[in-house]
């Protein structure tokens, strides 16, 4: 089978993000920017997938501006077979995302589309769930193991009491969870090898699909902060704080 | 008058504290009516029909809905939306959030995710950023879809109302997903996200023994419940339901001891809004003394087991 992978561009993990004067977003001007953390794990289990025999053929998916497609390069150098690039320079909702990879699932026919459960800038963590409702497939969401046979799909799912295990039928989506997989690095040689895999660039309206915006935002602002309080010496001047605060009698 | 609908996420025949936490922004926005769907819920429908401001419940009973699949539940959502309600809320749990995108996409809604506030009819705060940045939004989709952060909103009083119950059929077993099996972890501890004391512990503390053979009688002596940073949640010394932060649960006690947390930006976007916030680390640079109301730096080691036992 095939595995589609959705791969997006966001602020590296490591950066702290500072909202802009104007209070209309994030400033993202000379900021480290790479591949979502969850979409690497989406990536990695899908590779991992086709090197146990149970994938064909991965291929990666970004939707966003042309630098999109330096992640999409990285998805090849780290192993994926070719990638497609839908880009625009508009800012593009999940909704619309979903829509957009549901039109190409309906043209690559995947036995799994991966995805990050969320993207680490707008921790919308709707994707996955809309891709499969647009596709009437089922979903498997928030994922820490992910095992394939006899055309169906189990998948154990880290909920909040602990885990959780489905079982799907394919063609499915899977979102995932940080403790799926760990990702491998892309070594040097593949990264020059990457550099001649297929990358085909369309655009949204290729796909007949409308990105018109359903959530205006009217500011963004920085949230209150914490004043940091005081240090104590010891364990007994800590007691008393604790108790000054009423937490013990 | 509009009408809210809220998803209810209950366990063990009891409504969970989130939904409250739910229906108390869904009163900002009309008349309350909840979904309890599951598999012999005629209990949790009359506990939720108590719930203090609740008008209707619709309830869907049957084995198809026993295990929360959002293939089954999404369909049953969808249709009393479609034809009797406003807008359709969800807690901001697992449950709530493998839902409620699944029923926006159906009604091609985009959803707003983890509202912190109502700030009018069509327009709430969100954070984004890992809680670096509230974002205040306005939706232009006619019907709205939107998960409620449970530690923005005061929970609703569990008695006061007096709505009335009302079954609704639903399409039944979707037939494309089943439910295997759960590994729960079972502790007497309060749960994180309603626990009034949280003691978390990161990687300082080296190996799962040593996280549970200082953390848990802590734990016991203020009747806190644990929780614990990715970094050890990965390094396997506490299950993933431990985990606090942006991809974990977020949780706002009366006091939060982190021990051993440096304090990763995606560590304090899960606790930074605690009452109180102690830490407990031997980098006396840490990013958590920066949001620490009271800090102690040292060896974990032996203030843990100090403070246990003179507490």
């Amino acid at each position: 089978m095939k595995l589609l992978v959705a791969v997006k561009r966001v602020i590296d993990y490591n950066v702290k993000p500072r909202v802009k004067a104007d209070g209309t977003g994030v400033d993202l001007a000379n900021v480290k920017m790479s591949m979502n953390p969850f979409d690497e794990i989406a990536v990695e289990e899908a590779l991992r997938l086709r090197e146990k025999g149970v994938a064909t053929e991965v291929i990666a998916v970004s939707i966003g501006p042309v630098k999109a497609t330096e992640t999409l390069r990285t998805a090849l150098a780290m192993g994926a077979d070719r990638a497609i690039l839908i880009q625009t320079d508009d800012e593009v909702e999940p909704l619309a995302v979903a829509k957009l990879l549901a039109k190409v699932a309906e043209e690559e026919q995947p036995g799994l589309v991966i995805l990050g459960k969320q993207a680490i800038d707008d921790d919308s963590n709707q994707t996955g769930q809309m891709l499969a409702a647009l596709l009437n497939w089922p979903q498997g969401t928030f994922a820490s193991k992910v095992e394939v046979s006899d055309g169906k799909v189990d998948v154990t799912r880290e909920v909040d009491g602990g885990l959780e295990t489905v079982k799907l039928n394919t063609p499915a989506v899977v979102t995932t969870d940080l403790r799926l997989n760990e990702p491998r690095y892309a070594s040097l040689p593949n990264i020059m090898k990457a550099k001649s895999k297929p990358l085909a660039q369309k655009t949204p309206a290729d796909y007949g699909v409308d990105t018109a915006l359903r959530l205006t935002t009217l500011k963004v602002e920085e949230p209150s902060k914490r004043q940091a309080g005081v240090k104590v010496a010891s364990v007994d001047e800590l007691i008393g704080k604790l108790k000054t605060l009423g937490v013990v009698a | 008058m509009s009408v809210a609908l809220v998803l209810v996420e209950h366990e063990g025949g009891a409504v969970k504290d989130a939904t409250l936490a739910a229906v108390t922004a869904a009163s900002q926005l009309g008349e309350v009516h909840l979904l309890v769907a599951g598999q012999s819920v005629g209990g949790v429908a009359q506990a939720a029909a108590k719930i203090a401001g609740v008008a209707k419940v619709h309830v869907a009973d049957g084995a198809a809905y026993a295990h929360n699949l959002a293939e089954n539940v999404a369909p049953v959502a969808v249709a009393l939306v479609r034809d009797h309600c406003d807008y359709f809320l969800a807690p901001a749990t697992t449950t709530g959030k493998n839902i409620a995108p699944r029923v926006a996409a159906l009604l091609d809604v985009m959803q707003v995710s983890e509202i912190l506030s109502v700030e009018g009819p069509d327009t709430f705060t969100r954070p984004i950023y890992a809680g670096n940045a509230i974002a205040t939004v306005k939706s232009s989709d006619a019907k709205k879809v939107i998960t409620v952060r449970g530690t923005a909103f005061a929970k609703a009083a569990r008695e006061g109302g007096s709505g009335t119950v009302e079954a609704v059929s639903g399409g039944g077993d979707a037939g494309v997903s089943s439910f295997v099996g759960a590994e729960l972890s079972k502790s007497e501890r309060p749960e994180l996200t309603s626990a009034k004391v949280i003691v978390s512990g990161g990687r300082a503390f080296g190996s799962s023994e040593q996280f549970h053979a200082l953390l848990d009688p802590l734990a016991d002596k203020l009747k806190a419940g644990v929780g614990a940073s990715r970094a050890a949640v990965d390094a396997g010394y506490a299950p993933n339901d431990y985990q606090v932060g942006q991809t974990g649960k977020i949780v706002a006690p009366e006091v939060y001891i982190a021990i051993g947390i440096s304090g990763a930006i995606q560590h304090l976007a899960g606790m930074k809004d605690s009452k109180t916030i102690v830490a407990i680390n031997k980098d006396e640079d840490a990013p958590i003394f920066q949001v620490a109301d009271v800090g102690l730096v040292g060896d974990l080691f032996k203030i843990v087991p100090e403070l246990t036992e003179k507490l």
